[in-house]
């Protein structure tokens, strides 16, 4: 009795243990987004020149969809160039590069895009309808969507010219809708 | 503001038209009360650790006008914040649901206060065990000897 006394306080901080463990090994800002695989939500909103702006307009693309803001410092300066260099190589080849800017004043956010001379459409969600409707909770985030419209990855902190690639190369393999 | 009106206004709108003349009912205006109490439920998407109804950032309040919007379009609280769920997973709630893995927060605390209980339980009674079994005896003292005792314990100092 006495010897399994002195086993059992032990091996009940065990358990305790293997929680602490788990608990401390997951990223709290790392959240799973429930849209994996979902269709994305539609929105319309119009661009900094004044040109309407749809998902529903890119049907059957690869559609690399970017929230971003000028006062993100440094990660959306950093991805800034990685998109348009990207958008520039891949635009013939169905892909397009969406912007959305998100709480953020219009000057501000016409200074970036000037800046770093983006050309794919870039337009304010000045109501946070579209990034909520996302699941957006930080800037930057970008979400690869597929020919048939659905979310496929989000990718949270600046976009790389790996990540880009890896992502649109993977889903331009895929068989497309009609 | 402005904005916000008409972004209200056409809910409404839509509501209207999608309901017939004969079940349209006037929409009831949304209390505030029941904005704040959907919006305490849920968690300030840009801060660490406060709900949408405290936070003061710009995220938080256009959440309070979609929140305020959705409860205008005729939805009930459970379904606002059911839509905020679909979209940001369950973490956006700030109490997890009592279900599944999350019951470890109620059950483990439960479960280690009732450890400790029979920790301290075993240990009290450990502790005073040989008080229990050796009661001190009783010291056999000669008549001689305790009756001098007595005599000098009640001369007195």
């Amino acid at each position: 009795m006495r010897r399994l006394w002195r086993w059992l306080i032990p091996l009940a901080v065990l358990p305790v243990l293997a929680l602490l463990a788990y608990g401390f090994r997951v990223d709290p800002r790392d959240i799973p987004s429930p849209l994996i695989g979902r269709p994305a939500p539609a929105f319309g909103l119009t661009t900094f020149e004044g040109t309407p702006l749809s998902l529903a307009a890119h049907r059957g693309k690869v559609v690399v969809l970017n929230f971003w803001a000028s006062w993100c410092q440094p990660a959306c300066y950093e991805e800034a160039p990685v998109l348009e260099r990207n958008w520039r190589e891949y635009r013939d080849r169905g892909v397009v590069v969406v912007g959305v800017d998100i709480q953020d004043r219009r000057e501000a956010a016409e200074k970036f895009v000037r800046e770093f001379g983006l050309t794919f459409p870039n337009a304010q969600d000045l109501t946070g309808a579209v990034s909520v409707d996302y699941g957006v909770y930080g800037v930057p985030e970008t979400f690869f969507l597929d020919r048939q419209g659905r979310i496929r990855v989000k990718h949270v902190g600046a976009v790389t010219d790996a990540v880009f690639r890896a992502n649109v190369d993977r889903l331009l393999a895929e068989p497309g809708s009609p | 503001m402005s904005r916000l009106g008409l972004r209200l206004l056409t809910s409404l709108f839509f509501l209207s038209a999608a309901v017939s003349p004969v079940t349209a009912q006037p929409a009831a205006p949304v209390s505030e009360e029941t904005v704040h109490e959907v919006a305490a439920q849920l968690r300030c998407v840009v801060c660490q650790n406060l709900s949408v109804d405290d936070s003061p950032s710009e995220m938080a309040s256009q959440m309070r006008a979609i929140i305020r919007d959705r409860l205008a379009a005729g939805e009930r609280p459970a379904e606002v914040r059911q839509y905020f769920v679909d979209r940001y997973g369950e973490w956006i709630l700030l109490s997890p649901p009592r279900r599944g893995f999350n019951l470890l927060v109620w059950l483990v605390p439960l479960a280690a206060v009732g450890v400790g209980l029979v920790t301290v339980a075993v240990l009290v009674r450990r502790w005073t065990r040989h008080l229990r079994d050796h009661r001190p005896t009783r010291v056999d003292v000669d008549p001689a000897m305790s009756e001098r005792i007595r005599r000098e314990v009640d001369s007195g100092p």
